[in-house]
């Protein structure tokens, strides 16, 4: 792989999981903090807006992190990625284009009523504004995603005398089966940050004695929806896009799984390294026969493995795209073990008591961030070496006059540039949370 | 005809985000000097802060509207204009930050330094887009496959040898710098009181004169420059509008601010925005990236379009959304009329 593919590569990479560490905390605290103005103004009581408004200013920092990192990503298409753009544009920019003008005007019109609008809005204004800021956020993702998934699952289209890519079907673009399954899957992933992250800090209140009846709002909220979220992310959300990946990618799945050898009852392996030499996975722990179960709902059915596809077909990164993948699964799983473990307690009232649960909780705030990137990874990585799936190669799609010294100093200015937002932004949050709620009733700052 | 259609829709949301995020850009620009204490400056930034944000997604807007309708164009501008761009990326970045930050903490270091980071961002945005603006009236040396890549400079004249600044882009750098800055300091005038709103009035009228020199200068060198400008206007005479609304605008901006009708004269600022931004528009039209030396290279509507049933299907879903857009807007900017009040929450 030439250095300056490997860079656009990792420059575009690397811009958009930093940016999508704040992408996902909105899509989880705009639905709660919608959440949690309903509950305000279902009972009138103000400790729900309260509530709501701590959140809103944590959402807000956040939200401009989000914004400011999102600007590059509409840019990098162009600037790192010029043949594809050049190839694609037509396609993909509509729905890009499209969450501009629906998503992005909604989002960030009420975000400014949300903020500064409580007391011109009204109550139930306000309660409105929360909501289109939810919406908005969450018809962003469904636009993105549709972008994504039409690069997964390239439909709706075809091929002009020029090479260039022509649209014939907006619906098919817009509805691709591919996108439905994968948004709720995202999405899921984004409630269940957001809702680790709520819940986590209300363990911390609970932990040090502080804010304590804001602590319990946030926990049981956190973890009521975080339940519902864990468990949608896996069924039947996750379990449907694995389906997807089988019967489109087939050379992806056989990579993601580490299943090199086509065989009738295959197993699938929860722990192994694969080792791409000697094509095998080493240190395999496997139960057996659930691989072939879980892609074709039969205990003996036959499944493709790597062998059974050209090389030059196979992701070009088959171990990072395996561990990414166990990554993810192996999180997820450990999501419902947290989750339902804490909604259990919590239904039988002991919940705020028991210290080592509110640890674990605190804890685990970091582990959804870390599982949602290793979804992308395996999404992005699994696609390889296509850009297009089956239609153009990732290193047919690179800007042909950016050299590789301008990538290399341009993703290291990033860098820079996110090192310092992501101090900033961590010094920002972790200030509103030692401030606590409670302080802001009646103005802000 | 739809490619002229997405043309004339791509101008607008550029010249809409142009007026829009203009106004706060020239806020960043004016505020170091019309607001001296705290208090002022918070009343600044609250004079943009809801809108702010919102200002921007014009850019995104913009942007993506140009991706799905000229798709060559967007590959080739983008990648050609590379460094500038990135560069532009990390200044609107620490724009973001200034503005979001800076209240967070009462802090006498803290605060003056996000004061200092919104001005110089702000400024150097508004020339950059100033410059970029210069670099697409002059042309680009676009090769066969309709590529090229620029140098930052060269020796700064816009000859065989182009770079991305010249002494002709740099001037255009600077008018767009001076003009942002007025409609800035107009908009911050229009919605403050008192000293702000004094000072803010005055950093108009000074800028005034500079805008209007600057707009004879570059108005000469564009067209010495561009000789497809003068065949446009004299094809097609009923052109000349578009001149005539700038000048509309530029002697109204003048006779509210005297009369001390900052509304009036904000609203003839973004007259004045519009009508140079589509002099242009319509001065190079249907070129949208002229190429140099060897002008039949250019790409134009025709040959940097996206295919006939994308264009078709797009206005399908952009009219509705436009105006779903245009209504929040009307609905946040009524919201928000008036003076700037501090109490009323947020920074």
């Amino acid at each position: 792989m030439d250095s300056a593919l490997s860079l656009h590569r990792f420059h575009f990479a690397f811009t958009i999981t930093f940016h999508y560490l704040f992408v996902q905390l909105t899509l989880g605290l705009s639905l709660l903090i919608f959440i949690l103005r309903t509950m305000a103004l279902r009972t009138g009581n103000e400790h729900y807006a309260e509530s709501a408004r701590f959140w809103a200013k944590i959402f807000a920092v956040n939200f401009a992190l989000g914004v400011v990192t999102g600007i590059p990503m509409e840019f990098q298409f162009g600037t790192n990625w010029a043949r594809f753009s050049k190839a694609a544009g037509g396609v993909i920019g509509q729905t890009l284009a499209m969450e501009g003008l629906y998503s992005f005007f909604l989002e960030s019109s009420f975000l400014g009523l949300m903020l500064f609008g409580e007391k011109i809005l009204g109550r139930v204004g306000h309660w409105f504004s929360t909501m289109a800021v939810w919406i908005g956020s969450w018809m962003s993702g469904y636009l993105i995603v549709a972008t994504n998934s039409w690069m997964q699952r390239p439909v709706g289209h075809e091929i002009g005398a020029g090479g260039e890519i022509r649209l014939t079907s907006w619906a098919a673009l817009l509805f691709n089966d591919w996108a439905f399954w994968q948004y709720w899957h995202t999405i899921m992933g984004g409630v269940v940050t957001g809702t680790f992250v709520m819940a986590g800090t209300g363990a911390f209140y609970l932990l040090l004695k502080k804010h304590e009846q804001f602590g319990k709002t946030f926990v049981r909220v956190g973890v009521t929806v975080g339940i519902a979220a864990a468990l949608l992310a896996a069924f039947p959300t996750g379990d449907q896009q694995g389906q997807l990946v089988a019967r489109h990618q087939p050379v992806t799945l056989a990579a993601m799984e580490g299943h090199f050898e086509t065989q009738a009852g295959a197993p699938i392996a929860i722990l192994g390294q694969p080792d791409i030499n000697k094509r095998k996975l080493d240190n395999p722990f496997v139960i057996p026969k659930a691989l072939s179960f879980i892609t074709h709902r039969q205990w003996e059915a036959v499944v493709h493995g790597l062998d059974a596809f050209p090389v030059e077909t196979w992701p070009d990164n088959i171990p990072l795209l395996y561990y990414s993948f166990h990554i993810m699964v192996g999180l997820g799983t450990i999501f419902m073990a947290i989750m339902g473990l804490a909604f259990v307690l919590q239904w039988r009232g002991t919940l705020y008591r028991i210290k080592p649960m509110l640890w674990v909780l605190m804890l685990a705030i970091p582990l959804p961030y870390v599982a949602n990137t290793a979804g992308w990874m395996t999404s992005e990585l699994g696609r390889q070496p296509w850009v297009i799936y089956g239609l153009m190669r990732t290193s047919a799609g690179t800007s042909p006059h950016v050299s590789s010294g301008s990538a290399m100093f341009t993703l290291l200015g990033f860098m820079g540039m996110y090192s310092l937002l992501m101090m900033l932004g961590l010094f920002m949050i972790w200030r509103e949370i030692d401030h606590g709620p409670g302080r802001t009733a009646g103005s802000h700052h | 005809m739809l490619p002229v259609i997405w043309f004339w829709i791509v101008a607008v949301m550029v010249a809409v985000y142009v007026v829009l995020d203009g106004f706060d850009l020239g806020a960043g620009i004016v505020h170091l000097g019309v607001a001296k204490t705290d208090r002022e400056r918070r009343a600044v930034l609250r004079s943009i802060g809801p809108v702010w944000d919102g200002n921007e997604v014009w850019l995104l807007a913009a942007g993506g509207t140009l991706y799905f309708a000229f798709p060559p164009l967007y590959a080739a501008g983008f990648s050609g204009f590379y460094l500038p761009l990135m560069i532009l990326l990390w200044l609107l970045i620490l724009r973001g930050i200034s503005v979001e930050f800076r209240n967070h903490l009462d802090n006498g270091v803290w605060k003056p330094l996000w004061d200092v980071v919104f001005c110089l961002a702000s400024g150097l945005v508004a020339i950059f887009f100033g410059a970029a603006l210069g670099n697409v009236v002059r042309g680009v040396p676009l090769d066969q496959n309709g590529d090229f890549f620029l140098p930052l400079w060269t020796n700064w004249l816009p000859g065989p040898h182009p770079g991305i600044l010249d002494w002709y882009t740099v001037l255009v750098g600077a008018l767009a710098f001076l003009t942002l800055a007025q409609h800035g300091a107009l908009w911050v005038a229009y919605k403050t009181e008192d000293s702000v709103h004094l000072r803010a009035r005055h950093v108009a009228r000074m800028a005034w004169i500079g805008v209007a020199i600057l707009t004879v200068a570059v108005t000469i060198a564009s067209f010495s420059i561009q000789p497809h400008l003068r065949e446009s206007f004299a094809a097609a005479p009923a052109g000349f509008l578009f001149p005539a609304l700038a000048l509309v605008g530029l002697l109204g901006i003048r006779i509210m601010i005297t009369r001390g009708d900052e509304m009036k004269a904000f609203l003839s600022s973004c007259l004045f925005i519009l009508g140079m931004l589509t002099s242009v528009v319509f001065g190079v039209f249907p070129m949208v990236l002229p190429a140099i030396p060897d002008s039949a290279l250019s790409l134009t509507i025709h040959n940097a379009s996206a295919p006939t049933y994308g264009l078709e299907v797009g206005l399908k879903w952009f009219v509705p959304g436009f105006l779903l857009a245009t209504a929040y807007f009307v609905f946040l900017y009524r919201r928000f009329a008036g003076k700037v009040r501090l109490e009323d929450g947020g920074y």
